[in-house]
């Protein structure tokens, strides 16, 4: 197997907030990418999953964050990197998708200025030349009637168009990473499928890593090879998707599968997770998310469960997990 | 039981400054009819733009009619004026999208509730501060909210004190427009779950818009699809998912991920061209055609029709059992995925 594209290894990061509290949002998360392969991270809110994506890409503020651990790019450090090398690596090496294509796009610069800011900022090419790549990229993820389509404004297109402009921004300089954080969560099914449809492409074609950022289990099953599930800021369970989904062991991600109702089945009733995301303890009390456990025990409380690598592959973080080869569905 | 027939919602597009022309419509809803038969739910399906939330609000006339009626159990909702709809929307209450924005901030829990109460003079005295514990503790929660504000509730339990609103007013049907969207998704379960227990004690009937064809797969009777303002396919909930004959569902249908990398890699993936046309412009003929991959001529000159194939099954396609042949002469069996 090839050396890994990128390697989160320990990260945190602390946000400090009113009245001198610190809030850990990602607690010492450790994962790996390599190229062309698709890995997700999938979780609730507050997870802490996006905050992962945004600390690999340095666009958390400076001010009142800590960060610590390490994020290495191709053997670069990106952690504690200076804005200028993370401008470089930004838009070149790595690049991020974000989940609401109307906010993230300039409402008041025209789509082909903006491709082409990007373009003859990393790849120092001429105007024009920027123009024909511009009108390659949108023509590349779908978009009719490209060279028409660089003087509309983002307002003009649909949000299934925004998304596939954002696409276009992120692949313009053909990075080796990109982090697609809920890419496709506002958008329509069937627009969904068009989106997913799409950065599978990218990813078997450009051999691109891809870290894929959703709540959404389906999401997961149909397009990342590895999936890491967070829970209060760790990773609770990582695994290949088939072994996930076939054998899930920790009870966070046994409840998450019992509690979404399925398009292929019908089910009984649905057995939610009691409570809400925001009943956890502190990971230095135990484990978070004891108390929304239905396998809860006195073990749980005290302190935190270690990650473990479990010896049928995958890591862990519980000290009862459910046994081995017990899914979450019998089959249909 | 909760009749709609023809209903039509057409919004003017103005122009011009002094001169208030109407240069055109945009037909939000352009002839839909339903059926809900007493204590059951219809699952309204679609994707944005298509106006299953201007059907929920029509059926409400939160929005003026165009055309066509609405009928509740002989109540002619359609006809009614001033203080005849506002008691008659006592029987019809609604559970919005968003458990933030549709609550009241400065309002307490036991104000929010008390309101639907107080104003069609439900209880009174003790008995509405009674009433107000029962509800409490039929949406599952604590007494203790009744003295507390919006905000110190998760999404979860707001939609909560969404839906005991909306059952203060003791109505027959309610009308719940993607009423776990904005939830996360350990929390969705809770609340359909909650949704089908009160159904079950109360006797509702509910109309239930949603985009999500898995939740409404759960939930449903019968399922309705919509596209551009009209339905294209309704059928028995069991039926829509195993049997689906119209192009636009088995598309919507083929779209929707499913939670199993197993299903996910085997599945035939039926990728939609395009987006939705407009609704103030939309094609001629079916208006699916643009994006359809059966689309014939016919398709472009003739509108289809809602026609039974079996009974409770309906469709609107010219060529919707010779596709559902084809489909099942290239892949075997299953249709969906």
């Amino acid at each position: 197997m090839s050396e890994p594209l990128l390697v989160v290894d320990d990260l945190h990061v602390t946000f400090k907030i009113h009245g001198g509290r610190a809030v850990r949002a990602v607690d010492g998360v450790s994962f790996a990418v390599r190229a062309g392969e698709t890995v997700g991270i999938v979780g609730e809110s507050g997870s802490g999953k996006s905050v992962t994506a945004l600390a690999i890409l340095g666009l958390l503020p400076s001010r009142g964050v800590t960060t610590s651990g390490s994020i290495l790019l191709n053997g670069q450090q990106l952690l504690g990197a200076s804005e200028h090398d993370m401008q470089d690596v930004r838009g070149r090496r790595a690049a991020m998708v974000f989940q609401d294509p109307m906010t993230s796009l300039n409402p008041v610069l025209t789509i082909g200025r903006q491709l082409t800011e990007t373009i003859t900022r990393h790849l120092g090419v001429k105007r024009d030349a920027a123009r024909d790549r511009a009108a390659e990229l949108l023509d590349r993820v779908g978009i009719p009637e490209p060279r028409q389509r660089l003087k509309n404004y983002p307002h003009q297109l649909s949000g299934g168009m925004r998304q596939r402009v954002m696409i276009a921004i992120a692949l313009a300089s053909d990075p080796a990473l990109i982090i697609a954080d809920e890419p496709t969560t506002a958008l329509d099914v069937t627009i969904q499928a068009q989106v997913l449809e799409l950065l599978r492409e990218v990813v078997r074609e450009s051999n691109t890593a891809l870290v894929m950022i959703t709540h959404d289990l389906g999401v997961i099953a149909g397009i990342c090879e590895s999936v890491n599930v967070m829970y209060s800021g760790r990773i609770v369970e990582s695994n290949e998707r088939h072994h996930l989904f076939a054998s899930p062991r920790h009870h966070y991600t046994r409840g998450l599968l019992a509690s979404v109702p399925r398009l292929d089945g019908a089910q009984g009733r649905l057995v939610p997770i009691p409570g809400s995301p925001s009943d956890v303890i502190a990971w230095s009390e135990g484990c978070a998310f004891a108390p929304r456990c239905p396998a809860v025990s006195d073990a749980c409380r005290g302190q935190a469960p270690e990650l473990v690598s479990s010896p049928e592959g995958g890591t862990l973080r519980c000290v009862q997990p459910a046994p081995v080869g017990m899914p979450v569905w019998s089959g249909r | 039981m909760l009749q709609v027939r023809n209903l039509q919602v057409h919004f003017p597009i103005k122009k011009g400054l002094v001169f208030d022309r109407t240069v055109g419509a945009v037909r939000a809803v352009d002839g839909v009819d339903l059926t809900i038969p007493r204590s059951t739910t219809l699952g309204l399906v679609g994707e944005s733009g298509c106006g299953k939330s201007t059907v929920g609000k029509a059926i409400l006339r939160l929005v003026p009619l165009t055309a066509g009626t609405v009928t509740f159990d002989n109540l002619e909702l359609s006809a009614l004026q001033n203080e005849e709809l506002r008691k008659a929307r006592r029987h019809v209450q609604m559970i919005f999208q968003d458990p933030y924005a549709s609550l009241n901030p400065r309002q307490n829990v036991e104000s929010i509730i008390t309101e639907p109460i107080r104003t069609h003079q439900l209880r009174t005295g003790a008995a509405v501060h009674q009433r107000v514990n029962e509800l409490l503790d039929s949406v599952g929660l604590p007494r203790g909210a009744a003295s507390r504000y919006p905000h110190e509730f998760s999404g979860g339990q707001r939609q909560r004190i969404g839906i005991a609103r909306a059952l203060a007013a003791e109505p027959d049907l309610i009308i719940a427009d993607e009423p776990v969207s904005a939830l996360d998704v350990s929390i969705q379960a809770q609340v359909i779950n909650l949704l089908a227990d009160l159904q079950e004690q109360l006797g509702l009937t509910y109309l239930l818009i949603s985009h999500d064809l898995a939740v409404v797969r759960h939930i449903s009777d019968t399922v309705a699809v919509m596209y551009l303002g009209a339905i294209v396919e309704t059928a028995p909930a069991e039926t829509l998912y195993t049997n689906p004959q119209h192009p636009y569902t088995l598309a919507l249908l083929s779209a929707v991920p499913v939670p199993d990398p197993v299903v996910e890699d085997s599945r035939h993936r039926m990728v939609l061209q395009g987006d939705l046309p407009s609704p103030a412009n939309p094609p001629s003929g079916c208006r699916f055609h643009t994006r359809c991959a059966y689309a014939q001529r016919r398709c472009e000159q003739e509108r289809p029709v809602l026609r039974d194939l079996e009974p409770g099954h309906q469709v609107a396609c010219h060529f919707a059992e010779e596709i559902a042949v084809s489909i099942s002469a290239t892949r075997g069996g299953d249709v969906v995925l």
